[in-house]
């Protein structure tokens, strides 16, 4: 497989052509934006939380092929999922989108959210696929400044 | 484009320009890129840099290092006079009356901000008003911003219109008794747009307001003669006309500049100091303050003669076919959409597609070999006006050739492949 196929795979397309949970959460008792200046994406990832549980996320927002898959990769992960979870899972997401390409990414661990690991050999769209997580990090958080990447 | 064809005497210059052989003057433009003969589309953001560019800054290094205007030695003697040469090249490239109206500077931006800082500062107060257009680089704006903050002063926007084209009635409509300066781009670096800066700058000057205007995407395009635009300053980068990064140029009238406080304080902008008064330097040196960019500025200077050397008539007629084939060519492409229209313009072509994103375009394409810009180009309210969040720009110089083009169609193939 090309560098090309491997960053555009099937599955990413396919988020990018109708990304799921693409819409505004009503009842989201939390919310964050997310802004990549470099390139001008921009995300609002809502979160409703509850007894430490997300019980359902979505988001809004317009950028390419790479943030938009990841973006609705991550809700699909997220959602039922402990907010614990949700850190160490961005923690390792992280380390397979800036890692070395060929080293360990980990990205057997991450299951479908492997097929983002192509990123790491395109330096420049690094950011657009770790722009959703850092935005639902600081949802998490309850922080008030939008997430950047930079 | 028009305007570009009127440079040529109403002409088409005949087919003598040899892009094959200007190539060879470019060494990075025989290199591969993922295997494939890199297509240089990115002169927009900096252009590349001729053998006789990147041998002046060798030679500089070699056999002339040391500083300007104080060394009685003979190297000094030697860096000075190369370095006020190129001044005096540079004076010569845009026309310009006199050597003291040439300041060396880093680029468009500090040109900018040392007007805006030094003139604005001094001469604009609470409650006048700043004209600039709605395509301006962030660098255009930027700093008047900063000056309305400190000053009280209101800035103020000419409209464009859907073809990216300054709306002249509404220019003149903004003109009042409050505007105390204009700062306008010459031509637009994300749309390519050529703004008809005379007439902009005379209904300006019938009040009596001083215009910049910002040359940067205009110096590798047009010739530029100061004293026939009329404009009072005019600020350009190096590195966009085959030159360095890290060196530009900013003309001033002798008179405006003479009037201005200086930008910066330090060596070699003074004349005498003492701690209780120092006396400022003579022009263009009071605006020069501490060591410059020698090596850069005297390569400049080559950038200059290997640019007067060029048969210029049939440059701009090679540019303009290039923007024209390529303007059709893309045009023909129905998932594609090009952004900047103007009846006039030079050397740029920005497009969007409806369903990919620029960035996934510019990936795929570098894939090709073929290197663009994908984003906002610094100048974010442009995006805004057109309702995009990005543009792929193709930016071109006179050694892009017409199968280069081709090239790029095919790549955009591919991308509407993978997006299918």
């Amino acid at each position: 497989m090309s560098e090309l196929d491997d960053l555009y795979q099937e599955v990413i397309l396919d988020h990018n052509k109708s990304p799921r949970n693409f819409r505004v959460l009503a009842a989201a008792n939390r919310q964050a934006e997310g802004y990549n200046p470099l390139c001008g994406d921009q995300i609002t990832v809502f979160l409703q939380v509850e007894d430490g549980v997300i019980k359902d996320i979505s988001f809004q927002g317009s950028g390419c092929a790479i943030s938009k898959a990841s973006a609705s990769m991550m809700t699909t992960e997220l959602k039922g999922k402990p907010e614990s979870a949700a850190y160490e899972l961005f923690n390792n997401v992280h380390h397979m989108l800036t890692g070395e390409p060929g080293g360990d990414s980990g990205a057997e661990r991450l299951g479908k959210l492997a097929v983002l690991s192509g990123v790491c050999k395109f330096p420049a769209r690094v950011k657009c696929a770790s722009l959703a997580w850092h935005t639902v990090h600081s949802a998490l958080k309850g922080e008030q400044q939008p997430a950047k990447t930079e | 484009m028009k305007a570009m064809l009127q440079k040529t005497d109403g002409m088409m210059a005949p087919e003598k320009f040899d892009v094959a052989r200007v190539r060879q003057d470019f060494p990075i433009l025989s290199q591969k890129i993922h295997g494939k003969p890199l297509v240089y589309f990115d002169n927009g953001a900096t252009s590349q840099k001729p053998q006789c560019v990147i041998d002046a800054i060798e030679h500089y290094y070699r056999a002339e290092n040391s500083n300007i205007h104080r060394g009685v030695h003979q190297l000094s003697e030697r860096a000075t006079a190369a370095y006020e040469a190129a001044r005096g090249k540079l004076r010569g490239f845009i026309n310009a009356p006199s050597d003291r109206e040439i300041i060396f500077v880093r680029g468009t931006t500090e040109a900018i901000n040392l007007v805006a800082q030094s003139y604005g500062r001094a001469f604009l107060k609470a409650g006048d008003e700043i004209v600039v257009s709605a395509m301006e680089h962030h660098s255009n704006i930027v700093p008047w911003q900063m000056l309305c903050d400190q000053v009280g002063a209101k800035l103020r926007v000419i409209p464009i219109n859907h073809d990216g084209e300054i709306v002249m009635e509404e220019y003149q409509r903004l003109l009042n008794d409050r505007t105390k300066f204009v700062s306008v781009t010459h031509v637009s670096n994300a749309l390519g747009t050529v703004v008809p800066v005379k007439e902009i700058i005379a209904l300006a000057h019938g009040r009596g307001v001083p215009v910049l205007l910002d040359g940067a995407q205009a110096v590798p395009h047009l010739k530029i003669d100061v004293q026939e635009l009329d404009c009072d300053f005019y600020a350009f980068s190096g590195h966009k006309m085959f030159g360095p990064t890290g060196v530009g140029v900013l003309y001033g009238r002798a008179e405006l500049l003479e009037k201005m406080p200086p930008y910066q304080g330090g060596g070699d902008m003074i004349s005498l100091v003492t701690f209780e008064k120092t006396h400022y330097n003579v022009l263009p040196y009071k605006f020069e303050a501490g060591t410059p960019n020698i090596a850069d500025g005297i390569a400049l200077g080559a950038a200059v003669d290997y640019l007067r050397a060029l048969d210029w008539p049939a440059v701009i007629a090679h540019e303009d076919r290039l923007l024209r084939y390529a303007t059709d060519a893309l045009g023909q492409i129905a998932a594609l959409r090009i952004i900047g229209t103007a009846k006039e313009k030079a050397g740029v072509l920005s497009f969007v597609f409806d369903q990919v994103h620029a960035h996934d375009v510019g990936t795929i394409l570098d894939q090709e070999g073929v290197a663009v810009r994908a984003g906002h180009h610094c100048a974010m309210p442009v995006m805004q006006r057109f309702g995009v969040p990005a543009t792929v720009r193709a930016s071109f110089a006179f050694y892009n050739t017409i199968e280069e083009i081709d090239v790029l169609v095919r790549a955009i193939e591919r991308v509407l492949k993978v997006f299918g």
